[in-house]
């Protein structure tokens, strides 16, 4: 991405021309590229340009994988769930093998296992990866910043039950709490519990109700909520 | 056939080596019971260094809370549960 980023004076910015401005698009100040980049961002930088120099990879293909990236998003993760709730027998089939599951939906996964784990009345999952960022990036797309924190992931798996306070998530007692270090190729999966009062909701509503850290497992869907 | 069924009591390898170890250190030498065989895959410690080798049988070990951590603030039902290779795991007779 070096050296593409010098060109601000685009028609975005804010001064006053001394005209009347009615061709109706906001105008935001420039936003500079001031970001220092750390020791290993500039190093995978180079990486990049080394392997797109030997013909390894194209520009077109990291741009297209990266373009490929960003349009998975919470919303495939939770069609899945949505599914879960209202299909007994493709709940059954998800638990089973998460990824024949998701791909039954047109959710590829490929070179990790997905695994479902379900929220239960007596049952709450959460899921981290202290040692890095595992993630099921292929149904959730990429992992939020406090996900990938040393705080999280350090935390989560010595004191859960105050980091689920922290996100609002303050869970029974009696509720046993399972965290899932992803340490391998395993990917998990949470399915949020269905809240009360959804009974009337179809399975696209469902899905619009299931968010991003219910199925991290820091939250869960309140009744009313929706 | 693999070598641990559920139930399976373990205690984590604790042990030390240099290198790409995916076993984290918190869980080295402690005790937990097999939860499932997920099956064979790739060993992040030969993969790290493009270095071949076989494949390690892989299980999800569920340990509990409180005896990962003697203060533990929360129910002793609570359990943590991480994704072990078979060779960082001793059977308990």
């Amino acid at each position: 991405m070096s050296g593409d980023h010098h060109h601000h004076h685009d028609h975005d910015h804010d001064h006053d021309h001394g005209h009347d401005h009615d061709h109706g698009h906001a105008h935001s100040p420039p936003q500079p590229d001031d970001k220092v980049h750390s020791y290993h961002q500039i190093l995978s930088i180079a990486l990049k340009e080394l392997l797109i120099e030997k013909g390894v990879v194209t520009a077109a293909e990291v741009r297209s994988f990266i373009e490929k990236r960003d349009s998975i998003t919470p919303a495939h993760g939770a069609k899945v769930v949505a599914r879960a709730w209202v299909d007994p027998a493709y709940r059954a089939r998800l638990l089973e093998d998460g990824n024949a599951a998701a791909a039954e939906l047109g959710f590829p996964i490929t070179g990790t296992k997905l695994v479902a784990v379900e929220n239960t009345a007596d049952t709450h999952n959460v899921v981290v990866c202290t040692l890095c960022s595992c993630y099921p990036r292929d149904l959730l797309g990429l992992p939020p910043a406090w996900y990938k924190s040393r705080a999280y992931r350090a935390r989560v798996v010595r004191e859960p039950r105050a980091v689920l306070r922290e996100f609002g998530t303050d869970l029974p007692d009696d509720v046993a709490l399972r965290v899932h270090d992803s340490t391998a190729d395993i990917r998990f999966l949470v399915v949020p519990q269905r809240p009360g009062g959804t009974q009337d909701l179809d399975e696209e509503a469902l899905a619009a109700i299931v968010t991003r850290d219910s199925m991290i497992g820091v939250a869960r869907l309140e009744e009313g909520a929706h | 056939m693999s070598r641990l069924s559920p139930g399976a009591v373990v205690r984590v390898r604790e042990d030390y080596p240099p290198g790409h170890i995916r076993t984290p250190v918190y869980l080295r030498g402690k005790q937990g019971v097999v939860e499932r065989y997920f099956g064979a895959f790739g060993n992040p410690e030969t993969l790290a260094f493009n270095l071949p080798g076989p494949k390690k049988d892989l299980y999800k070990v569920r340990f509990r809370a409180v005896d990962l951590w003697p203060d533990y603030q929360g129910s002793p039902k609570d359990m943590i549960e991480a994704d072990i290779y078979d060779h960082w795991l001793e059977t308990m007779t």
